[in-house]
C-alpha cells in the first residue's frame, strides 16, 4: 500500500524523524493560508499524487510543475490552482496522468547539500539494508547503473537497527562534515526503527538534505507498506487513498481476489499467481494482449468467481475471456458449477474459452458440455490460447 | 534416492487442529506420508486423524521422532512456528503459510542460517518425492516417480509443469516449491546444488518469475556447477512494472527483476528456455536430448 507524502512525514516526524513544517491545502485558499500560517519567506507548493517524479512532472495542457516554490501567500494560492483538480502527467504516471486533489506546502530550507538514502528488504542480504547517495535529487535507478560505486549499502538487523558505527560509514562515505555526524546518526537510526516499527517495504527520502546550519532534513518522503502486515497498523491501514487506485484493483482485493488492470483486450481468470502471469505470456505468446493479471486464488467459491467476471467485464476494451484452471485443492467441478452460475447471473456479452485440468477434470468438462450454455472448451493451453485470440478478433478458431 | 525427503521421512504438522492443516494432514496421509503428530499449544492430547497432538514442537520431537514439520500456521504467527521448529533442531522446515510480513521473515532468516536446519518456503506448495511422501498441498495423483527435479516459486504453474512432464512420459525424482515470497528459506541454488548431487536425479526443470534476482544467480550456478540437463521458465514476461503480481516477490522494481534479464541469464548460462508455458515439459526433454547427443559426439 502506497501513501501521500505529506502523510508519511507526518509519521516520519512522529518517529523522530527531522521533517519540516507543512499543510495539506486542498482549495487555493487553504494553500494561501498555509503559507501564512507556517511563516517563512519561501514555501515549496507540493501536488500530492502517489507516483513519483512530481518535480518534473507537467499538468496536461499548461505549463504548471508538480512541484514549485512560492514567495507569497498568491504565489502559493496560484500554483495551488494550477494544480488543484488538473491532472498531472510524470514519468510515472504513464501519460494519462492522474488527478491531483490535494497539495502539500512546505516551509523552506537553506540546502548546504542533497543527498539520497532508502531502505528496503533486501533479498539476497536476507535483512533490510540502508541505502545512500551522494547523488541526492537525481533518478537513482540511473545513478545505480551509470555509477555503481556512488551506493553505498549497509544491512541492518530488524531488532537492533543500524549500529552507530554503521552511520559514521554512511557519513563519511557521504561525505559529511565531522560536526554533523551526530545529526546524521540520529538520523539514520530514527529513519531504520520507523521502517521496521511500520513495517514498511520501501521508505525512501530523495532529497535528503544537509542544511546550511549542519542538520539532515527529510525534503521528500516516499513510503510503502507490507500489506501482509497492515492487520497490526490500523493506523497505516487507515490512510489508503482509494482515489489513487485503479477501482477495479480496489474492488478484487475486497473479494480476496489478486487483480491487475492492463490494456489489451483478453480478460483471463486463473488459479494460482504463477499460473495467472503465465496465462497473460501465453496469451500474448499467440498474438494477443492480456486485459488483466487475475488470480482468484486456491478456495475461490461461486461468489468470488462471479465477482472476478464482474470486474473483468467493467473492463470495456475485454473482448473475450480465458479462463484457465489447473486444479488441485480446487476441483474442477467446483470451478466448472462456478463458471455457470456466474455466467447465468453476469451474463456474458463476450467469448469465453474454458481449459480446465487436474482434479476431477472428465466430470467438469462434463458439466460445462451439459450446461446448454456458450462456453468454448478447450483442450490444453496451446489450443486455448488459440481459441481465445482468435474470439477476441471475431474469429473461429 | 531424491532430495529432502522420502519414505522414511517422519512429518509433523504445525497447526494440525486448523482447518486447512487438518485437511492437508489428511491428504499427506492418504498419499502414503509418515505422518507422526501435530503441533497446536494449548491442544496437547488432542487427536486429529488419529494422530497425537501436542503443546510444542519439542514434545513432540521427543515423542514421535519427526524429522520434518509442515506448517499451516496463520500469518501473523507463523515466523514464531518457523523459529520453534529450528529450536527444536527439526531438520526440514517446510513453511506453506502465505501471507507472513516481511519483516517477520527477515528476523527469522539469520536463525535459520545460522541452525542446522532446512527451511522451504513460506508461501509456497511444498515439496514432494513421487510415490514416497507429500508434504504440501499439491495434488499427489499428477506426479509419477521419476528422474526430473523439478522447482518453481509458483504452485499451480508447477502442478502445469510436472503434469506436462508426466503426459510425456517423464517422472520426477522431487518437485520443490520455493514459495513466492521476497524472503524465502531455500533458493533456486541450494535446490540445484542438492539434485545435481541425488544420484537419482538426472535432469532439472525450474519455473521462475519476475522479481529479484534469484533466477540470475541460478543460471551462473548452473554454468559453473551443475553438469545435468537444466530447462526453465520464467512467469511474466507480460507483466508491468511497478505492480505487484499476485505473489509477493513477484515485483520489477527499480528496472531489476525484469523477465527479459533472467531469461538472457538463463540462456547465457546454455539453459534450455521454455517459449511458452505449454512448452515446458518439451523443453525439459529438448535439454535431455541435446546433452545426450553432445556425450554420444
Amino acid at each position: 500500500m502506497k501513501i501521500h507524502e505529506y502523510q508519511a512525514k507526518e509519521l516520519l516526524r512522529a518517529a523522530g524523524v527531522p521533517v519540516l513544517a507543512g499543510k495539506v491545502a486542498r482549495t487555493p485558499d487553504e494553500a494561501a493560508a498555509a503559507f501564512t500560517a507556517l511563516g517563512t519567506p519561501i514555501c515549496a507548493v507540493k501536488a500530492q499524487i502517489h507516483a513519483g517524479g512530481r518535480g518534473k512532472g507537467m499538468v496536461k495542457g499548461s505549463t504548471q510543475r508538480g512541484v514549485e516554490l512560492a514567495k507569497s501567500a498568491d504565489d502559493a494560492a496560484r500554483i495551488a490552482k494550477g494544480l488543484l483538480d488538473q491532472t498531472l502527467v510524470t514519468i510515472q504516471t504513464g501519460p494519462e496522468g492522474q488527478v491531483v486533489h490535494q497539495v502539500f506546502v512546505e516551509s523552506g530550507c537553506a540546502i548546504e547539500r542533497e543527498l539520497y538514502c532508502a531502505i528496503l528488504v533486501d533479498r539476497h542480504a536476507g535483512s533490510p539494508v540502508l541505502i545512500a547517495s551522494t547523488a541526492g535529487g537525481m533518478d537513482i535507478e540511473e545513478v545505480a547503473h551509470k555509477t555503481p560505486e556512488l551506493i553505498i549499502t549497509e544491512p541492518f538487523d530488524p531488532d537492533r537497527g543500524l549500529s552507530a558505527w554503521q552511520t559514521r560509514v554512511l557519513s563519511a562515505r557521504l561525505g559529511l562534515p565531522a560536526a554533523s555526524w551526530r545529526a546524521a546518526e540520529q538520523f539514520f537510526k530514527a529513519l531504520t526503527k520507523a521502517f521496521v516499527n511500520l513495517d514498511a517495504s520501501l521508505l525512501e527520502i530523495n532529497p535528503l538534505v544537509l542544511t546550511k546550519d549542519g542538520t539532515m532534513v527529510a525534503l521528500d518522503a516516499k513510503m510503502t507498506f507490507d500489506d501482509n502486515a497492515l492487520f497490526r497498523h490500523k493506523d497505516v491501514a487507515a490512510l489508503r487513498d482509494e482515489s489513487e487506485e485503479e477501482p477495479a484493483e480496489t474492488r478484487a482485493a475486497a473479494a480476496g481476489l489478486s487483480y491487475v488492470k492492463l490494456n489489451g483486450t483478453i480478460g483471463c481468470l486463473v488459479n494460482g499467481a504463477g499460473l495467472a502471469m503465465s496465462t497473460m505470456d501465453l496469451v500474448k505468446y499467440h498474438g494477443g494482449e492480456p486485459a488483466n493479471f487475475l488470480d482468484v486464488g486456491g478456495g475461490a467459491d461461486v461468489k468470488q468467481v462471479t465477482e472476478a467476471f464482474r470486474i473483468i467485464l467493467s473492463d470495456k476494451n475485454v473482448k473475450a475471456i480465458l479462463v484457465n484452471i489447473f486444479g488441485g485443492i480446487m476441483r474442477c467441478t467446483t470451478i466448472a458449477t462456478a463458471l455457470i452460475e456466474a455466467s447465468k447471473t453476469v451474463g456474458f456479452t463476450v467469448p469465453l474459452v474454458v481449459r480446465l485440468e487436474g482434479t476431477e477434470v472428465e466430470e467438469g468438462k462434463k458439466i460445462l458440455a451439459n450446461s446448454g450454455t456458450t462456453i468454448i472448451t478447450a483442450d490444453g493451453l496451446t489450443d486455448a490460447a488459440k481459441k481465445v485470440v482468435a474470439a477476441s478478433k471475431g474469429l473461429k478458431a | 534416492m531424491s532430495i529432502l525427503v522420502n519414505r522414511d521421512t517422519r512429518v509433523i504438522c504445525q497447526g494440525i487442529t486448523g482447518k486447512v492443516g487438518e485437511f492437508h494432514t489428511r491428504g499427506c496421509l492418504d498419499y502414503g506420508t509418515r505422518m507422526v503428530g501435530g503441533v497446536t499449544p494449548g491442544k496437547g492430547g488432542e487427536k486429529v486423524a488419529d494422530l497425537p497432538v501436542f503443546d510444542t514442537v519439542a514434545e513432540a520431537v521427543a515423542a514421535t521422532g519427526a524429522n520434518a514439520t509442515m506448517i499451516f500456521v496463520p500469518p501473523a504467527f507463523a515466523a514464531d512456528a518457523i523459529l520453534e521448529a529450528v529450536g527444536a533442531e527439526i531438520p526440514l522446515v517446510i513453511a506453506i503459510t502465505e501471507g507472513i510480513p516481511v519483516i517477520d521473515m527477515a528476523r527469522v532468516m539469520p536463525v535459520v542460517r545460522a541452525s542446522k536446519s532446512r527451511l522451504i518456503g513460506p508461501n509456497c506448495p511444498g515439496v514432494i518425492t513421487p510415490g514416497q511422501c507429500k508434504i504440501g498441498i499439491m495434488p499427489g495423483y499428477i506426479h509419477t516417480p521419476g528422474h526430473v527435479g523439478v522447482m518453481s516459486r509458483s504452485g499451480t504453474l508447477t502442478y502445469e509443469a510436472v503434469w506436462q512432464l508426466t503426459q510425456l512420459g517423464h517422472g520426477q525424482s522431487t518437485c520443490v516449491g520455493l514459495g513466492g515470497d521476497p524472503l524465502v528459506g531455500s533458493s533456486f541454488i541450494d535446490i540445484l546444488a542438492l539434485f545435481e548431487a541425488d544420484p537419482d536425479t538426472h535432469s532439472i526443470l525450474m519455473m521462475g518469475e519476475i522479481g529479484g534476482s534469484a533466477e540470475e544467480e541460478a543460471a551462473e550456478f548452473v554454468k559453473h556447477h551443475v553438469t545435468k540437463p537444466v530447462a526453465a521458465f520464467i512467469a511474466g514476461q507480460t507483466a508491468p512494472p511497478g505492480k505487484r503480481m499476485g505473489h509477493a516477490g513477484a515485483i520489477i522494481s527499480g528496472g531489476k527483476g525484469t523477465a527479459e534479464a533472467k531469461l538472457a541469464a538463463l540462456k547465457d548460462a546454455g539453459i534450455e528456455v521454455a517459449a511458452s508455458p505449454a512448452d515446458m515439459g518439451a523443453a525439459m526433454v529438448r535439454a535431455i536430448e541435446h546433452k545426450h547427443k553432445n556425450k554420444k559426439k
